[in-house]
């Protein structure tokens, strides 16, 4: 397939991601709609390793990789924290930053 | 040549399927099944563009060990359903719309980029490209820098995600008996 392709899949799976952000209430379910976006920005920056045949691409995605995993451990500990004090799981809700 | 396409095809609409279900399912402990799968025809679309290592890491660190972790909180916390009633109904469309317009705007990028190699198959690669021989031997050598930054980056999160779960209850009880803590 050509490189054009995996780019506007990136793109598709990017924008779905956004709508996920945007329209659920559930923290947990935006940690999960952060992650597509982070993989379909994975996708894109592994296209174009692809496309330039250069490893660079790859480096960078297994960075980012790295960091999707730190925010989910961090993200995942604060809403584990929220479920502990018993404050609603919806972002409306979640409007202070005192615990 | 064939056969890649129909491979490329099924994964796509594998993974779109996928996200659309993390997005639409009510259950988080269902958006989160959605999610392996998505991330499992990612491994398969990362397989297609000669890069094995990663496609190895997304299996097994993403769909393996990260979704683990969002399993065991689901459970932890109930996976309660979604409150039904809308706070704002007027934002909701108002997000659709505003991903609508960033997919346009995404694609004129991409198509508008005018880059020549974008209608091709992609470079000459030999075998090793996307081995993890290849991925080692850049890390150590021209991208040693953001290895070791993205190790402490792990170390910093392990430790946050500790401060995090700690028993607050507890705390308070040693801070009570002497203020030592």
């Amino acid at each position: 397939m050509n490189i054009t392709w995996y780019l506007v899949l990136s793109a598709f799976l990017f924008t779905i991601g956004a709508v996920g952000v945007l329209t659920r209430r559930n923290p947990l379910v935006i940690l999960l709609c952060l992650e597509l976006m982070l993989n379909a920005g994975n996708l894109a920056l592994i296209a174009f390793s692809r496309m330039w045949g250069n490893g660079d691409g790859q480096i960078f995605a297994l960075v980012v990789m790295v960091v999707a995993a730190c925010e989910v451990v961090v993200g995942l500990g604060i809403i584990v924290g929220i479920f502990r004090r018993r404050i609603p799981e919806d972002v409306d809700a979640l409007s202070e930053l005192r615990g | 040549m064939i056969f890649t396409d129909i491979v490329f095809f099924i994964a796509a609409i594998g993974a779109l399927a996928g996200a659309v279900g993390v997005v639409v399912l009510k259950n988080p402990f269902y958006s989160v099944l959605s999610l392996v799968t998505h991330l499992f025809f990612l491994a398969v679309l990362f397989l297609l563009l000669n890069s094995q290592f990663l496609a190895a890491a997304q299996l097994i660190v993403y769909a393996g060990a990260v979704m683990v972790l969002y399993v065991f909180v689901v459970a932890y916390i109930g996976g309660a359903e979604e409150p039904l009633g809308d706070s704002l109904p007027a934002i909701r469309p108002l997000g659709v719309l505003f991903a609508v317009c960033l997919l346009a705007e995404l694609c004129i990028g991409v198509i508008g980029s005018g880059l020549k190699a974008l209608d091709s198959h992609g470079a000459h690669v030999s075998n090793t490209f996307g081995a993890p021989s290849q991925i080692g031997s850049l890390l150590l050598n021209q991208f040693l820098i953001p290895f070791e930054a993205a190790s402490y980056l792990l170390l910093i999160a392990a430790v946050g995600a500790l401060v995090l779960a700690r028993k607050r209850r507890g705390f308070e009880e040693l801070t009570g008996e002497g203020g030592t803590a």
